[in-house]
């Protein structure tokens, strides 16, 4: 795990005048130590990061072929299912791969979420990541207009009208957003260039991100520091090799709902061209934002509403500071990991609530689960830390390896500085 | 010990459920379709080339007075089985709005393959006055823009019944036991016979809505047998790779445990 070795005189010439061999060893070969209890839950970054790339690329060549202009936009992705050769393998992967970048980065978040990697000392890793979080929904919410489909169009309408909610300046906002007086031509033009613009801010964030986290390496399941060589391995060969196998299933079901189901995520109406004089019954957006979408119409006041789906991630932005324990994975916090389940099926309540009219009793459920969603980040997290008693937390990452796994006879001792 | 873990990302993972769920029980009003087997359905599924072409029939003879189909050309019918000369015989039959020429007039001229199906309506307006106001729609994308697309055609195809008693009918509209609301602004298309298929099978109902509901499928999603045949084979890859890549990391990692 020492300096950048090789033999290769081509390698030490170019290494020589730009050290680019010895920065990507350090970045992710075998100058990178992490921890080596990982799970397979530490996959889904790298996972995150290969779907990013898949988005691009798909999307770059999606963009040679779509025309950006009301009259032609869905011609045009018509044309590329039918005429373009693959054009309906390119489509089909660019618009399930933003329901599976979703997938992933939800499940990294929670895995997040789970084990306390927000906390001391990686608390801009975790807002770096929630900044990207941000820019994906944009970017997502962007690009589902580019079809210019019933959903497109009403969807684009529902969102952007959010922002005549802002007092006094609410009106003149939206008419700036749209670039005229209703979602028209130059909306959709400004959103075609945005979502070509914004996936390469993402990529600048994840190295913002990635920086962060080699600052102080992976937090892991135990969620206690490294304590010496022997709780560590190289990132490369391990992790490269775990990654690359957790790709390839990822990739299976990917292609399995490429290929099989590629319009069972989407909603049939984005198969009727935008029509402005007619609104489709139900107005609903992609699946990954129904949670929010729920919080926005749970609320009665258009404002507070809009308050509060923008403040649903901007809890997460202060997580570190709301969390008072010092215990970081969830193992060792036995009432904490019982809040963590009810927040997981919170979410997933509010999701099928977003999927459904704001009527009867799933308008009282969504505002039960939106004030549970508040309760969990403002009252609960901060709370626990004060009244949980946490399991005792095993001296070094090595030791319950050694030991069979979890045994604590040793975890009231003081920590074993072995190296 | 990871188990909170796993059940909160299950639970997660039960949100992609939502969307196929909600929408289509909506926009169905609670109406079950009666569920078809369909030769294109499942992974190994392919289009019934026989199937197609008495739909393009029933289209060709009853639906095209009034619904477009305007992203199919007549060079995508070898599709369904016919050759370079009987695409070229089918084009033909219809006069195609061609020019302007030197002149700068327009002209007419027998179809071509390159040619899309024409519109049965100069525009709109022409559509919206012929038909009392409702603008039939185009039916290149039917198949894929309502949920569970072929059955639902199907469905409204043979849906149209007596109102049941006290139900009120509005001027101009038919009663339609699937169609969202009931009341369809479309008369009844399709009559026992109404057309004599080539191939002798008995014309139905049942049969040409079936027969056109397929055709419409293959208008919606021509590459589906392309994308189905693909699919096993990036599968059968992937799966064989991800074993490989598994064999690698157990070797790899053998000596960490």
């Amino acid at each position: 795990m020492s300096g950048f070795q090789t033999n290769s005189r081509v390698i030490k010439w170019i290494e020589h005048r730009m050290p680019v061999f010895s920065f990507l060893d350090h970045a992710v070969g075998s100058g990178y130590p992490a921890p080596k209890n990982l799970s397979y839950m530490w996959n889904f970054g790298s996972l995150a990061g290969m779907a990013l790339v898949i988005m691009i690329v798909t999307g770059i060549l999606l963009a040679m072929q779509y025309t950006a202009h009301v009259d032609y936009a869905f011609d045009s992705v018509e044309r590329i299912m039918r005429d373009v050769n693959f054009g309906w393998l390119l489509r089909y992967i660019h618009m399930n791969g933003a329901s599976f970048f979703f997938i992933v980065v939800y499940i990294h978040i929670f895995r997040g979420l789970y084990y306390g990697s927000y906390k001391a000392p990686r608390e801009l890793l975790w807002m770096l990541g929630v900044v990207i979080l941000l820019l994906m929904m944009m970017t997502a919410f962007m690009g589902y207009v580019l079809p210019w489909g019933q959903m497109s169009f009403w969807g684009a309408k529902v969102i952007t009208n959010l922002f005549s909610a802002v007092p006094v300046f609410g009106e003149s906002i939206v008419t700036w957003l749209w670039g005229g007086f209703t979602v028209d031509n130059p909306t959709l033009n400004r959103f075609y260039a945005l979502h070509y613009l914004m996936p390469f801010i993402i990529v600048a964030v994840v190295v913002l991100h990635i920086w962060a986290l080699h600052q102080f390496g992976s937090n892991n399941p135990l969620g206690i520091d490294l304590k010496g060589p022997q709780d560590k391995i190289p990132f490369h060969p391990y992790y490269t090799a775990k990654d690359a196998f957790g790709l390839g299933v990822f990739l299976i079901l990917f292609a399995a709902v490429v290929f099989y189901a590629p319009n069972y995520m989407g909603h049939p109406d984005n198969y009727i061209p935008a029509d402005p004089l007619a609104t489709p019954a139900h107005i609903v957006p992609e699946w990954y934002f129904l949670p929010f979408y729920a919080i926005l119409r749970s609320i009665p006041d258009k404002l507070i509403g809009v308050i509060a789906m923008f403040g649903s991630i901007a809890v997460l932005f202060v997580l570190p500071w709301l969390d008072s324990s010092p215990v970081k994975s969830g193992r060792f916090r036995p009432i904490f990991r019982i809040f963590f389940v009810l927040l997981a099926i919170d979410v997933v309540v509010l999701g099928f609530v977003g999927a459904n009219p704001p009527e009867g009793t799933w308008l009282i459920t969504g505002q039960i689960a939106t004030f549970w969603y508040f309760l969990h980040f403002l009252v609960i997290l901060p709370l626990l830390g004060v009244f949980e008693r946490p399991r005792p937390l095993p001296t070094s990452i090595s030791e319950p390896v050694l030991k069979g796994g979890g045994s604590m006879a040793g975890a009231t001792a003081k920590p074993m500085e072995k190296a | 010990m990871r188990k909170g873990l796993f059940i909160g990302l299950a639970a997660l993972a039960a949100t992609a459920c939502v969307p196929a769920a909600g929408p289509a029980a909506a926009a169905e009003e609670g109406v079950e379709l009666p569920q078809l087997e369909w030769s294109f359905d499942g992974p190994f599924g392919t289009f019934d080339r026989h199937a197609m072409q008495r739909g393009l029939q029933v289209y060709r003879e009853v639906c095209s007075t009034c619904h477009g189909l305007k992203y199919v050309a007549f060079r995508n019918l070898a599709d369904l089985g016919y050759d370079e000369e009987e695409v070229k015989a089918i084009a033909a039959e219809y006069t195609i709005t061609d020019g302007p020429n030197d002149e700068g007039e327009m002209f007419e001229r027998p179809g071509r393959p390159s040619d899309y199906f024409p519109e049965p309506f100069p525009n709109e307006r022409a559509a919206a006055a012929a038909n009392g106001g409702a603008v039939p729609p185009d039916l290149s994308l039917m198949a894929k823009a309502r949920a569970d697309g072929p059955n639902y055609v199907h469905a409204l195809l043979t849906g149209y019944e007596e109102p049941p008693a006290g139900f009120e009918l509005a001027e101009g509209t038919n009663y339609n036991a699937y169609f969202p609301g009931h009341q369809i602004a479309m008369p009844q298309p399709l009559y026992e016979d109404g057309v004599a298929y080539a191939d002798g099978t008995p014309a139905t109902i049942d049969q040409m809505a079936a027969d056109v509901s397929h055709f419409l499928m293959w208008a919606a999603e021509p590459k589906l047998e392309a994308r189905k045949h693909t699919g096993i084979k990036v599968l059968i890859f992937l799966v064989v790779f991800t074993g490989v890549l598994y064999a690698a990391k157990r070797k790899v990692w053998k000596d960490v445990h």
